[in-house]
């Protein structure tokens, strides 16, 4: 781990959003969709935890808690038609590119509204509509499938990108280097996004990848590379935005290391032993993504009430979301031999 | 209003834990994600964290308790400036949601379950008579289907090791680069893991690749892509997302290439529901299962056999010709066993019903052309008129496709039958390399005439 605050970046030296003379900005309109959809993520969430806690929700369950400005600043660089694909820390994405929370909650609870019909869970939900691929629960799995929906953008001759998540643990797989390979040799528009928490599980990612640079891991493949300050949304969007560019110009794939922090364990049964509470207080007290952009949104002059406004906008959607979740019929026993095959 | 504070759960099996800590006292103003307190299982420590924001009215179980039931409230939070009353709510847990396996639907998932097991069999449908052939290789059946099918649909490439300029490893994608140019057909690195990702990645938007394995046994390398990503998407999708891909090359054993090359893989694909197994014999059976396959909207494997690359065989000419997945041929009409083949040992059954036939003893030979959908009708009335199973593959015993086959005869055809049902199958040992010991353990004519004749 790195000196301070847990390895979070406050300004690499290759991080294209340095905050220097040029320091990029977003306007009082993008800030405050920024901040309503980092708040929607954590509301969400922090109710997803409580109906886990209730027994409302099953199985495996991975919160995306102090992560929300990567996918939601990665989002503001993507335009309509753009594909994305993540591992199974996928609630944050489902909701930044525009799913809705009702079908996402009533998936957590199993339902038959739910974005699977109650067939996927957590780690499994798919939507054709907002172009979001998965949910998927094999570590490095999404990472070539990633770069198979960029294979299918350049196959069918759109400026369309791709983009492929995943956390510093997935990022030794070996299936991510065979992707990089490809992705370069074929020039694919795809940008991989390695959201580093600093965790895989328990481990850090001090001792489980040889280099600390993951930015660089596409070098030998000649991918450029940068580490953005995931805590910071301006300069993730400011990032994308590059990396979004380049792959649109059709010069191949870009790769993007996020450093971010999840303040939750890594999955709702995770004590979380492997860290000191010291260091979670510090990245929530310091770097908090959403407190910073409010504080931004103050700088700027917002009107309070037009503050509280979003809050409560947010605080009633994931109400309403929770209750549709818990008053949704499960599925139907028949739906058990239902989407096996596609009948022809 | 005030809101409680329930016990958490830590994991679906958690039932109750110990409040080891509280971090909050009453008083206290609560906001959302606010750690409040600490509780303990015999596996963890956890945090409970506030949802709702308010203050902290009162609490209702002290730290230091054991043995707090899951849903019991805690604690409870009243919003600001609000009096709450001094009475204490009602300490037993809140209810916790019905499981539907212990509700009324538990019959009917088990009744749909057993139906499963047994369905009605559909008599099988008659061949259709295709008119004209012609003579030609597996290996050219093979490169024409897939020529015929790619310059129909531009949805549909092929990938994988030396198949566009080295014209594949066995030739059969000969000349498909020089008609279709690399966009289509594509050379792939030595990395089965990642492209085969990549092809169901692209599958997942609507293409329709074909992934050539140089053999299946480096399939093994991306076999987590198509069974966990290419066969289960579908389903866990709720229907939304298909995957229309053909995964195809040599399966089995080759000649004299030892242990890590020689294995057949059918029993391992065609137990995974979602996707669709073919092991074609004939050049027919290549040319039309191969078609049938590319236009399938799932995942297929479609098995190939080296040997059978290079043998010729009759193959109709109509540009229409194609074969339904999920349903078997009679090779060989008989009157006094059944013999159950797939690819390659269909010519070992062939030869040994001829032996037989030669003994006075009829034999019907069935080539079952897909593993799964697996066409138990036409094995089941073919049983009923002779009464004796035999089944041949070329892999190993336990598991396999023999057993399985022999199972549905049992399930369907129980009355039918006179003796036990016998398996023809590859030595449960890994593939020796040296000429005699491979020819021991592979399953020649006169091992499927020794089964015919212990049942005849």
């Amino acid at each position: 781990m790195a000196d301070t605050d847990a390895g979070i970046v406050q300004s690499g030296a290759n991080a294209p959003a340095n905050r220097g003379s040029n320091q990029p900005t977003m306007t009082q309109e993008e800030y405050s969709r920024a901040y309503r959809d980092m708040l929607l993520i954590r509301r969400f969430e922090e109710r997803t935890g409580q109906l886990y806690g209730m027994g409302l929700i099953g199985g495996f369950c991975h919160l995306y808690i102090g992560q929300e400005a990567v996918v939601v600043g990665v989002q503001m660089a993507l335009k309509q038609g753009d594909k994305i694909v993540t591992s199974y820390r996928d609630h944050g994405h489902m909701l930044a590119c525009g799913m809705e929370a009702r079908g996402v909650m009533a998936e957590l609870t199993g339902r038959a509204t739910g974005y699977s019909r109650g067939k996927g869970g957590s780690m499994h939900m798919f939507s054709k509509k907002e172009h979001f691929y998965g949910g998927h629960g094999i570590v490095g799995a999404q990472v070539s499938i990633g770069a198979g929906l960029a294979f299918s953008n350049k196959y069918r001759g759109t400026d369309e990108v791709a983009v492929a998540y995943m956390g510093d643990g997935a990022s030794n797989q070996g299936q991510v280097y065979e992707s990089f390979n490809m992705a370069a040799l074929q020039k694919l528009p795809c940008i991989f996004v390695i959201e580093n928490n600093q965790y895989g599980m328990g481990t850090s990612a001090a001792r489980s990848s040889a280099s600390q640079a993951l930015y660089k891991n596409g070098e030998p493949w000649g991918i450029p590379g940068r580490q953005v300050d995931g805590m910071d949304v301006v300069a993730v969007r400011e990032a994308a935005r590059e990396a979004v560019a380049y792959c649109r110009a059709g010069k191949g794939p870009f790769l993007l290391e996020m450093s971010t922090y999840r303040y939750r364990g890594h999955s709702m049964s995770d004590p979380a032993k492997y860290r000191t509470r010291d260091e979670v207080e510090a990245m929530r007290r310091d770097h908090d993504a959403i407190e910073r952009v409010r504080k931004a949104l103050i700088d700027l002059g917002i009107d309070e009430k037009a503050l509280k406004a979003i809050d409560d906008e947010i605080k009633a959607l994931v109400a309403d979301a929770a209750e549709f979740a818990q008053t949704s019929p499960e599925p139907d026993p028949s739906e058990l031999w239902t989407d096996i095959l596609v009948e022809s | 209003m005030s809101t409680q504070v329930l016990m958490p759960a830590l994991s679906p099996t958690m039932t109750e834990g110990k409040l080891a800590r509280w971090l909050k006292k009453v008083g206290d103003t609560v906001s959302s994600g606010d750690v409040i307190a600490e509780i303990e299982t015999d596996k963890a420590t956890m945090e409970v964290e506030a949802v709702d924001e308010g203050v902290l009215a009162k609490i209702l179980v002290e730290e230091g308790t054991e043995g707090v039931a899951v849903n019991a409230p805690i604690a409870v939070l009243a919003a600001e400036g609000e009096e709450v009353s001094s009475e204490a709510p009602a300490q037993e847990a809140a209810a916790l949601p019905k499981v539907a396996a212990e509700g009324s639907g538990a019959k009917e998932i088990a009744d749909r379950a057993s139906e499963a097991k047994t369905p009605e069999l559909a008599r099988p449908e008659p061949e259709r008579d295709w008119g004209e052939t012609r003579t030609m290789t597996v290996r050219e059946a093979l490169r024409d289907a897939m020529a015929i099918e790619m310059r129909a649909d531009d949805d549909v490439f092929l990938m994988g090791e030396e198949v566009a300029q080295y014209q594949g490893a066995y030739k059969i994608s000969q000349g498909l680069l020089d008609e279709f140019g690399e966009r289509r057909v594509i050379d792939t690195p030595i990395t089965e893991h990642g492209f085969t990702g990549i092809a169901v990645g692209a599958a997942l938007t609507g293409l329709k690749p074909i992934v050539e394995f140089m053999t299946f046994n480096f399939a093994m390398q991306a076999i987590d892509h198509i069974i966990n990503s290419a066969a289960k998407t579908l389903y866990m999708s709720g229907g939304q997302m298909g995957c229309p891909i053909v995964f195809r090359g040599p399966n089995g054993a080759a000649s004299r290439v030892a242990a890590q090359h020689s294995q057949c893989y059918a029993s391992w694909y065609a137990h995974v529901p979602g996707l669709k197994v073919v092991a074609p014999y004939s050049s027919a059976d290549a040319m039309g299962l191969l078609r049938a396959a590319i236009r399938d909207p799932n995942p297929v494997v479609f098995l190939e056999n080296e040997i059978l690359y290079g043998q010729s065989f009759e193959c109709p000419v109509d540009p229409d010709f194609i074969l339904p997945i999920g349903q078997a041929k009679i090779e060989r009409a008989g009157t006094d066993v059944t013999i159950v083949a797939f690819s390659i040992m269909v010519g070992v059954a062939l030869k040994a019903a001829e032996v037989l036939a030669e003994q006075g003893i009829s034999a019907e030979v069935i080539n079952l052309r897909t593993i799964r959908p697996l066409d138990t009708a036409t094995v089941v009335e073919s049983v009923k008129k002779t009464s004796r199973l035999v089944t041949v593959e070329e892999g190993w015993p336990f598991a396999g496709i023999g057993a399985e086959v022999s199972m549905q005869i049992i399930e369907h055809a129980f009355d039918w039958l006179d003796a036990p049902p016998v398996r023809v199958h590859g030595l449960d040992v890994p593939l020796p390399y040296a000429a005699n010991l491979e020819k021991l353990a592979l399953p020649q004519p006169d091992w499927v005439v020794d089964a015919v004749r212990k049942l005849v």
